[in-house]
């Protein structure tokens, strides 16, 4: 099988994006899996990218790896006390647990495979940015009311994790 | 690439995230599993988008990314919480609620 360099690179981020994943999911030490959470957000960047998304890349790179991992590496520190957990695992959860999996996975790739192809549209001169796209659709078109909701929800959020985190003060 | 090779990534990506919802007991891990399917999502959002020659796609992953922002925020504030209650984050102590 002849690989070109697209399907080379392809390859590669997919390789690395279930690697680091099931890392993840395996790993015993909490921080460890929270590096290789970062391995797999940056792979599926690298797959934006790839896709033609390059707004979106640079989005998961500084909301994803910026933003959320930074979060939960403080919830990390903030609750752990021993930072290597035992991976206890009782045989009835594993075998249901990959039953479940299993299923939803089969399921999922019953859909993909009975899918009809779809019709291939050609945007092979689409090389130009998107952001100026997705701006206009986002400030001018249909996507302007869930922009604006989607900063209330963003506010709301905020007020509530300082609300929720912060230490019980008792009214004297 | 063909779509359907994104797709199958996605699937297999999803399934690892509910794997690791299904098997892991430490609130931190299910929730950055929980993350995990999110980007499974977001990544078969994007691909069915540029296959179609529509950028509705991504602004939908936009709007994922901002409501799994809210959702990290409010979680870990709530499992920081909970972990100065009762000193620990395994769900399987924390069943207070069971009935």
């Amino acid at each position: 099988m002849e690989l070109n360099p697209q399907q080379l690179v392809f390859y590669l981020f997919a390789l690395l994006t279930i690697g680091s994943a099931v890392v993840v999911v395996t790993i015993r030490n909490i921080v460890y899996a929270a590096f290789s959470l970062m391995v797999t957000l940056f792979s599926i960047a690298g797959l934006y990218v790839f896709l033609q998304a390059d707004f979106l890349a640079a989005t998961q790179v500084i909301v994803y790896v910026g933003g959320i991992l930074v979060l939960i590496l403080f919830g990390v520190m903030m609750t752990s006390g021993s930072l290597d957990l035992k991976l206890k695992l009782e045989r009835g959860q594993l075998f249901w647990g990959g039953v479940v999996s299993l299923t939803i996975f089969g399921l999922l790739l019953s859909v993909i495979t009975n899918t009809p192809q779809w019709e291939n549209v050609d945007i092979g001169a689409s090389q130009e940015p998107t952001t100026r796209k997705i701006g206009e659709m986002i400030m001018k078109e249909e996507y302007l009311l869930p922009f604006e909701i989607a900063s209330i929800l963003l506010l709301v959020a905020l007020i509530g994790a300082a609300l929720i985190s912060r230490k019980e003060v008792r009214d004297e | 690439m063909a779509l359907q090779y994104y797709l199958i990534l996605s699937a297999l990506l999803f399934t690892i995230g509910v794997i690791g919802v299904l098997i892991r007991r430490n609130a931190i891990i299910i929730f950055m599993c929980i993350e995990l399917m999110l980007n499974a999502a977001n990544l078969a959002f994007v691909a069915i988008g540029r296959e179609l020659g529509d950028a509705s796609g991504q602004i939908f992953v936009f709007f994922v990314m901002t409501v799994a922002a809210a959702e990290v925020a409010i979680g870990l504030a709530i499992i920081v919480s909970v972990f100065r209650h009762r000193e620990t984050i395994n769900i399987d102590e924390i069943n207070t609620m069971k009935g």
